[in-house]
């Protein structure tokens, strides 16, 4: 499945706002390191993200570029 | 898959020069969703303050100036005034609009500039490394008040939008908060109207957005944005001051 | 041209400043100029243009930036005290590269002062005022239909050059009447958003951004040469000056403004006597005739400089005389104004020692 949450890595600067606002746990700082020697945070968990955009609005750097949503599954 | 949310066009490819967790992003992204959502892009100048955001339009691509400290208001009734078509936006902090910037703040709203001011409150002068401002909280201890703000000294927080309220030819005046997401949509709503009053021509708007300033609080982003919360938010409360006849 | 009007210097500034195209007026209160925004009070709204009492002068001359920035002819005019206040917005504009213009009818000071005329605010004029190295052209009309004529200059050389041009008088030349002639109207229509201009970015390629600021030094350091070499070509074609019988003198006095107006009728009083006396009457002040000083050394016996100040133009003759000859110096001060007599008695006290 394609990723809910698009992260401009290079723009984040692991302020780990967005860890602690997202209400299902799935965001973590990671243990990459970008040219700033920030540690961009990553979505760890796409499965159980549900495209809340809370990342996105507490977001201070737009290094969360996107939210996606699923199409609901036609029956 | 749908977007549900994406990066305003109107921000550029330049990462801030904030420090991490700073909300000066958050208000630089909501100014620049509601300009590509209102379509005002094209047509907006903004003019930045001295302070943090003193570098904004490198991080927003819109014509723009620079203004001397506190001189936004002043600076944009020219612009205005002379060329009425222009959206005009002015982006201060509490230490330019509140202090040094009061009497050009004061006598725009006097005068119903139809311009829109972005009021960014921190409590503190971020930029010159965390100095007592005019909305720095009773018994906060900064820079220059190292035992604490001492209303006794220097007096108690300074409320603006409360103040320009009560003046007749303001069109919309509000303050919102941008330490959780839910307060942050509420922001976004408040600025859309802000933007509205300037748009139909009603008057002065201006929305003070409440804000941390994690590096001089001497806290991390997250502990700062729980501060607002339970400390800042109490003496500086959410909500609409002032909403004109008019102003959607 | 049409025909005479018998007006005050100030309604001539701002009637002169709407002919030449001034689209929007901001400004404060103050003695004794008041007669130039109540003017344009008038006049503005009738045209359609901006006029606007700002709440200071501080905010009057930062919203002249905001208008200048936009590329709109604009104008504020004040008087000593509130030009000092305007210092900072001066220093902002003249890093922007933005046009202005800018009246200050000069009354006495230091600090609150009077209101009687004076020419104590030249250094401040000339030298800077604000912070930072920067030059403003300083024009400095004697008459007032050269106040008129000027009017449309200070606009013109604004625009060309991108700079902020002032307009030095004083109380007197605010106050007094005279007959004039005004220039034809210029036709607004034909003025254009400059491609510079921060109006939105609408259909062109690029967006604008005006600042003064530039935070690396080498960057800073850039902006600082290219105000230095547009200050080099203003040096190089804009010095104005007007020399009276100065082909044979042997003795000149060095005036402008209200002062150059007695200081003619003291060439004639010395040249009734057969004293060869001449007038070198810089009209901008900077650029400064220093050449022209520096060429007319070779001829004279001495300088003698008169101004409404402790000697200010002064320091620029002495410069351009660089030792060569005696410049002597009267001036009053305070807001007082010297007679002919008074002038002619002390340019006359240093002649005798030169028989």
């Amino acid at each position: 499945m394609e990723k809910k949450v698009l992260v401009n890595e290079e723009r984040c600067k692991s302020c780990g706002l967005c860890v602690a606002v997202c209400p299902k746990h799935v965001l973590k700082i990671s243990e990459k390191l970008n040219s700033k020697g920030y540690h961009p945070v990553e979505l760890f968990d796409n499965e159980n993200c549900i495209s809340c955009g809370f990342c996105y609005l507490i977001c201070p750097d737009a290094s969360i570029i996107e939210i996606r949503r699923p199409e609901p599954v036609k029956r | 898959m749908k977007t549900v949310y994406k990066k305003p066009e109107p921000i550029t490819n330049r990462p801030t020069t904030y420090c991490p967790g700073c909300p000066h992003g958050i208000a630089h992204r909501l100014v620049a969703e509601l300009l590509e959502e209102m379509n005002l892009t094209s047509e907006t100048v903004i003019v930045w303050p001295v302070g943090c955001s003193v570098f904004g339009y490198y991080f927003i691509g819109t014509d723009a100036v620079e203004a001397a400290h506190g001189r936004a208001c002043a600076m944009a009734t020219g612009m205005k005034r002379t060329h009425p078509e222009s959206f005009v936006i002015t982006y201060q902090g509490d230490g330019d609009l509140a202090s040094i910037g009061i009497a050009e703040t004061v006598h725009a709203a006097v005068r119903g500039e139809k311009i829109t001011v972005v009021y960014v409150n921190n409590g503190n002068y971020g930029m010159t490394g965390g100095q007592m401002a005019p909305t720095t909280l009773i018994g906060q201890k900064t820079t220059t008040s190292p035992y604490g703000r001492d209303p006794k000294l220097t007096g108690f927080p300074m409320h603006v939008p409360e103040m320009l309220a009560t003046l007749e030819a303001t069109a919309y005046i509000a303050r919102a908060s941008l330490d959780s997401p839910q307060h942050i949509i509420q922001a976004k709503k408040f600025l859309k109207k802000a933007f509205n009053a300037q748009v139909n021509g009603i008057g002065f708007s201006l929305v003070e957005m409440i804000s941390s300033c994690p590096t001089n609080w001497k806290m991390t982003p997250v502990a700062a944005m729980e501060r607002i919360r339970n400390e800042v938010l109490p003496v500086f409360p959410i909500g609409e001051f002032k909403v004109a006849e008019g102003v959607e | 041209m049409g025909e005479k009007t018998l007006m005050k210097g100030a309604e001539v500034i701002a009637e002169a400043a709407m002919r030449a195209g001034c689209m929007a007026f901001f400004g404060y209160p103050i003695t004794p100029q008041n007669e130039v925004p109540e003017y344009f009070s008038r006049q503005m709204p009738k045209l359609g243009r901006v006029f606007l009492q700002a709440g200071s002068e501080v905010a009057a001359i930062n919203m002249v930036y905001g208008a200048a920035c936009t590329g709109t002819r604009v104008i504020t005019t004040s008087s000593s005290p509130g030009i000092s206040l305007m210092q900072e917005g001066f220093s902002y504009i003249a890093n922007s590269d933005v046009p202005c213009v800018v009246v200050n009818a000069m009354r006495g000071g230091p600090g609150l002062g009077d209101i009687a005329p004076a020419q104590a605010d030249y250094f401040q004029a000339v030298k800077g005022g604000g912070h930072g190295d920067y030059h403003s052209i300083v024009i400095a009309p004697y008459t007032l239909q050269e106040e008129a004529d000027l009017m449309f200059d200070a606009f013109d050389l604004a625009d060309k050059y991108r700079i902020m041009v002032v307009v030095l008088v004083d109380g007197l030349m605010g106050q007094m009447m005279e007959p004039v002639e005004f220039k034809e109207w210029v036709d607004v229509k034909k003025f254009k958003t400059p491609d510079w201009a921060t109006v939105g970015q609408r259909d062109r390629d690029h967006r604008n951004i005006i600042t003064s600021l530039e935070i690396l030094a080498e960057g800073l350091e850039k902006m600082n040469f290219h105000l230095q070499e547009k200050y080099k070509i203003i040096e190089k074609n804009e010095v104005r000056f007007e020399e009276y019988k100065m082909d044979d003198a042997e003795y000149a006095i060095t005036a402008f403004g209200t002062i150059a107006r007695i200081a003619k009728t003291v060439v004639n009083m010395a040249r009734d006597e057969g004293i060869k006396l001449g007038l070198i009457r810089p009209i901008t002040l900077w650029p400064f005739p220093t050449k022209l000083i520096e060429k007319r050394a070779e001829q004279l016996k001495f300088f003698f400089d008169s101004e409404l100040n402790a000697g200010q133009m002064l320091e620029d003759v002495k410069l351009a005389v660089n030792g060569r000859k005696p410049v002597y110096f009267y001036g009053k001060l305070g807001g007082i104004v010297p007679s002919a007599e008074d002038i002619y008695a002390e340019f006359k006290k240093h002649i005798k020692g030169d028989r």
